[in-house]
């Protein structure tokens, strides 16, 4: 069954099943019917990074070093689960900018230099030839091995065939038709192809069940399920190294350098790039390829060990290569059937690999390497031809063909001397060279071009002596000496062990040597060297992308006529999608499109940025500047700019601080305001209590005068009487202003405090004495109860006299009018003195008893006669007591008179002595 | 007949001087001391005309007004006295019902006057 013309048959069929899926997607893409615009499409064509290097390398791998192929597959899955923000930053970078590819990227970023953008699109080139050389192998070995069924050859058994009787020359000259085909049908704006993609995602799949097929089959099929397999894999002399990490290829250091080798490699690779960045149709895919194409990897590496291990087994000393298993299992097994979709497996993976890489190195050539250098030569009048899309096209055609070609021939150089894992390493390792200046770019302003150039360039030579020479030395290109005693006998320049850095294995020393120096050079340089304008413009737009979307208009001023612009444009576009495309501008901004128009920068800006995805953004500066008449921004203008917007930026950042802070504020002042309504209205009510007190004698004074003064003929005794009156309320008056400049001196600290030892038998003695009349008036009773002795306090004397002579006045007045007693006990409380004033009074209500220390209310509501006073007595006496470090309460039961009560501390107690001067 | 005043006042030197300003005008007197007793003796007494102090212990003079208005006493003459002059009160007493408002202290001459007034533009 498994003839050659079969084979041949069913490969081209599979080739013209991918074509109708690509022309399909593009007919929809161009009816507004996208076929790709799917987070699940977008993680599939992600997963052209398992090549046929995935699929036969990895079983390779793993029967060699068991665990070692699994970096290559945790890199990308770290890089997505951690590092997808700097994927979405470079995807929202490439959007605004219209960037191509890694070249344009890095070109772009670094001041559109031409120069940059050429040295990325030859590391590309170089880097990768090697990884395309190896999938023409992979479908030229795997053509062969199935043509020779039921037998199982190896590919190096065969000999080398004959250049017209290879298949590896007719696979790649098909293949780089299909290319052509596929990507280079339409030159367009944004560079993406939709068909192209939908076909990936759709090989994607066809490799993945393809994979997993096998693996079931040898998991359940020849061996019977995991259990078995492994059991029978540890029987294997080498199965204690293959079930380690350690030994010089499988050590820490080489797993980690292949992880960070494989993050990088899965953005940084040009196909990678082309797929993840520039075919992006929807930057919020990537959230949801964060999951999905980590877990594609993970399905399409369950079967790598057992179908390595069932390699192993299998074939045992029969000579069979390891990279082979996949294909010669079901052969060996005589399942025709499987060894077919294998093969179709491996075809896919490589096929999707050549196609994307082509496409993303043939735009690169074309963009950074062929027009600048026709732009630049000025022989071949290219910026005065009408019609350049036909000459972008043939020369991304050729471009194509030279690509597929060089890989071949290195191929056919190479030969069988290196294992497939190797070559891709070597491919990941050079575009890991263009790590720092990417990502540098997008973190760090400072970058500069100069810094760019040198590091991009030193690393790549480390790369070319460490890596790529040792593989020309193995290829028998070079004498085996260079690799072991150095060029020229120089034992410090062996390639493998540079300046004698040995212990490490190849990858781990490559990387080492090239990125330090990569690096450092890049760091270095771009610290010590001066900037551009249009580079400080560029890093601002790259740094800080999220933060001011589509300014570059403001780095360029000039003028130009729209006419001249739509005609540059229609070279590149054609003419009806040129001016369908300024409409479409003019309308997006609510213009009215006129071609006699001056174009303003966002105009020309626009222009450039189309023109930047079909020729790259350095070329495309070029074109611009020949029809615009363009006033060049010194370096000062632009810092100016960028000063500006940071100043702007900053400015906002102020201001939203300041807001905050201006309403915590309006908060603290709200509260102080209520506060301060608060205290208004006590002060208030107390200045409106103070007006009645006063007004209410002077009512009495004014109007006994007047009537004495209208009343000349009134009889002596009752001018004595109304005089009299006159006369108390004169001294209830003066008695009233000294009570509130006192209490006031008192709440506010100024009064003057004459701290001493004091008796309170003495002060209670002179009190009684001092009340007595007053007493023998209200007909009341008057015991005093005092100690033998007592203990003296630490107060002011004239103070405690006032306290003693209220409270007692107070008891005289409301006392049982007629049979008043009122007894005055001292006594010792602890560390304090006590004085009870107790009154056989009407007592106070539980209500009242808080409110008579207030002031202005006195107690006796109710009573119909209103006692005298001011009403301050109270209030002035607590506050003398509390400041003496006492306490003055009243007890009383309405009806059953009232106590009341206050302590003093004794002198030399601790509150004592602490409420000396106040 | 002579008219009948009844004074309402706590404060006793006040009341003696508003006796004797209106015994002299030839005036029937009656005091209360506070809120209630002047409602018990606006019933008793039938005064012409209150000299209603706002400053009252227990019921106000303002809700002393606003009660015997209520309680129908239309031609009942009502003088508050404040000692307490904020405008807003005044408005408070005239809108309660009082017919004349006058703040402490008080000019005799003017106090006699606005009584004689609001009594004899009654007769």
């Amino acid at each position: 069954m498994l003839e050659t013309p079969v084979i041949l048959v069913v490969s081209f069929a599979y080739l013209g099943l991918l074509f109708a899926i690509a022309y399909w997607g593009d007919k929809r893409a161009a009816a507004g019917r996208s076929i790709i615009a799917r987070p699940s499409i977008y993680a599939l064509s992600l997963a052209v990074y398992a090549t046929s290097w995935t699929f036969y390398g990895s079983v390779g791998r793993a029967a060699s070093t068991g665990v070692g192929f699994l970096p290559i597959y945790l890199g990308p899955t770290l890089m997505f689960a951690l590092g997808w923000l700097v994927l979405r930053k470079i995807i929202r970078i490439s959007k605004e900018n219209r960037i191509t590819s890694i070249a344009d990227f890095v070109a772009s970023r670094y001041g559109k230099s031409t120069l940059l953008g050429g040295l990325v699109a030859v590391i590309a080139v170089v880097g990768i030839v090697p990884y395309i050389s190896l999938q023409l192998k992979v479908i030229s070995n795997t053509f062969s091995i199935l043509r020779e069924y039921p037998e199982i050859v190896s590919p190096s058994e065969l000999g080398s065939p004959s250049l017209f009787a290879d298949t590896g020359l007719y696979v790649a000259l098909v293949l780089a038709a299909f290319t052509i085909a596929f990507g280079t049908r339409k030159l367009d704006a944004t560079e993406r192809h939709e068909g192209m993609v939908a076909a990936i995602a759709f090989e994607s799949v066809v490799k993945l069940v393809a994979f997993v097929c096998v693996g079931l089959f040898v998991t359940f099929g020849v061996f019977g399920g995991f259990g078995d397999l492994f059991g029978r894999a540890a029987a294997l002399p080498q199965a204690d190294e293959l079930f380690t990490l350690g030994g010089p290829d499988t050590g820490y250091m080489n797993f980690m350098w292949l992880t960070v080798l494989s993050m990088l490699a899965i953005v940084l690779l040009p196909r990678q790039f082309q797929v993840a960045v520039v075919e992006n149709v929807d930057e919020r895919h990537v959230s949801k390829a964060i999951w999905l194409f980590p877990l594609y990897l993970l399905a399409i590496n369950v079967f790598v060990l057992p179908i390595a291990l069932g390699g192993l087994v299998s074939f045992q000393g029969a000579g069979v290569d390891a990279d082979t298993f996949v294909l010669a299992l079901p052969m060996a097994e005589g399942q025709q059937g499987l060894a077919l979709f294998a093969y179709l497996g491996g075809l896919s993976a490589a096929t999707g690999m050549l196609i994307v890489e082509t496409i993303a190195l043939s735009t690169m050539v074309s963009n950074n390497l062929v027009m600048p250098a026709l732009l630049r030569a000025k022989a071949s009048r290219v910026t005065e031809r009408r019609d350049l899309r036909r000459l972008i096209l043939g020369i991304r055609r050729a471009a194509i063909v030279v690509v597929l070609l060089l890989g071949y021939a290195y191929f056919r150089a190479a030969g069988e001397a290196t294992a497939l894992v190797s070559i891709g390493l070597v491919s990941f390792a050079a575009v890991a060279q263009f790590a720092p200046a990417v990502l540098g770019g997008i973190f760090w302003k400072g970058g500069s071009k100069s810094g760019a150039l040198v590091g991009l360039s030193a690393g790549f030579l480390l790369w070319a002596y460490t890596m790529l020479l040792p593989s020309f030395a193995r290829s028998g290109w070079l004498p085996e000496s260079f690799l072991e005693d150095g060029p020229l006998g120089v034992e410090a320049l062996r390639p493998e062990q540079l300046f004698g850095l040995a212990g490490l294995d190849g990858v781990s020393h490559a990387m080492f040597w090239s990125m330090l120096v990569n690096v450092g050079c890049y760091v270095g340089v771009s610290l010590f060297s001066r900037r551009s304008a249009a580079e400080h413009g560029q890093a601002a737009l790259f740094v800080d992308v999220f933060r001011q979307p589509g300014e570059g208009s403001r780095f360029w001023r000039g003028t130009a006529s729209v006419a001249d612009l739509e005609l540059l444009l229609a070279r590149f576009l054609g003419p009806r999608r040129a001016s369908e495309a300024l409409a479409e501008f003019a309308r997006g901004r609510g213009l009215v499109w006129s071609e006699a128009a001056e174009a303003d920068a966002e105009v020309v800006h626009h222009v450039e940025r189309l023109l930047a995805g079909s020729i790259g953004a350095a070329s495309a500066r070029v074109m611009v500047a020949s029809v615009v008449q363009e006033e060049p921004l010194g370096i000062e203008e632009v810092m100016d700019i960028l000063d500006e917007t940071s100043e702007v930026i900053a400015y906002s950042r102020e201001l939203e601080r300041k807001s905050q802070d201006l309403e915590a504020a309006t908060a603290e002042l709200r509260a102080a305001n209520r506060r301060l309504k608060e205290v208004d209205r006590l002060k208030d009510d107390f200045v409106s209590t103070v007006t009645h007190e006063l007004r209410t004698p002077l009512t009495s004074m004014r109007a006994f005068s007047e009537i004495l003064l209208d009343n000349p003929e009134l009889e002596t005794s009752e001018r004595e009487r109304f005089l009299r009156i006159v006369i108390e309320e004169i001294e209830r008056l003066t008695r009233l202003i000294n009570q509130v400049l006192d209490l006031s001196k008192i709440e506010s600290g100024r009064a003057d405090w004459q701290i001493a030892e004091v008796d309170l038998r003495e002060v209670i003695e002179d009190c009684a004495a001092a009340t007595a009349q007053l007493f023998a008036d209200c007909e009341a009773e008057l015991d005093v109860w005092l100690p033998e002795t007592a203990p003296p306090v630490a107060a002011d004397r004239d103070r405690v006299k006032q306290v003693m002579l209220n409270l007692l006045s107070n008891a005289a007045k409301f006392c049982a009018p007629g049979r008043g007693r009122v007894a005055v006990e001292l006594r010792v409380d602890g560390g304090a003195l006590r004085v009870d004033v107790r009154d056989n009074g009407p007592g106070i209500r539980p209500q009242d008893q808080q409110a008579i220390f207030e002031k202005f209310r006195q107690g006796g509501d109710g009573l119909t006669e209103r006692p005298q006073g001011t009403g301050l007595g109270l209030p002035i006496s607590h506050q003398i007591v509390t400041h003496l470090g006492g306490e003055l309460w009243v007890e009383s039961a309405p009806g059953s008179g009232a106590t009341f009560s206050f302590t003093l501390p004794l002198a030399g107690s601790p509150v004592g002595t602490t409420e000396g001067k106040g | 007949m002579a008219s009948k005043v009844l004074i309402v006042d706590d404060e006793p030197n006040i009341v003696t001087s508003l006796e004797f300003l209106m015994r002299q005008r030839g005036y029937e007197t009656r005091v209360a001391r506070d809120g209630d007793e002047a409602l018990a003796a606006v019933e008793s007494f039938r005064p012409d005309l209150v000299l209603l102090d706002v400053m009252l212990p227990g019921r106000d003079g303002f809700e002393v007004c606003q009660k015997l208005r209520a309680e129908g006493w239309a031609d009942l003459k009502i003088v508050m006295l404040t000692a307490k002059g904020r405008d807003i009160e005044i408005e408070k007493g005239l809108a309660l019902g009082a017919d004349a408002y006058v703040t402490k202290p008080f000019s005799t001459g003017e106090l006699v006057a606005r009584v004689s007034e609001l009594l004899e533009g009654e007769a």
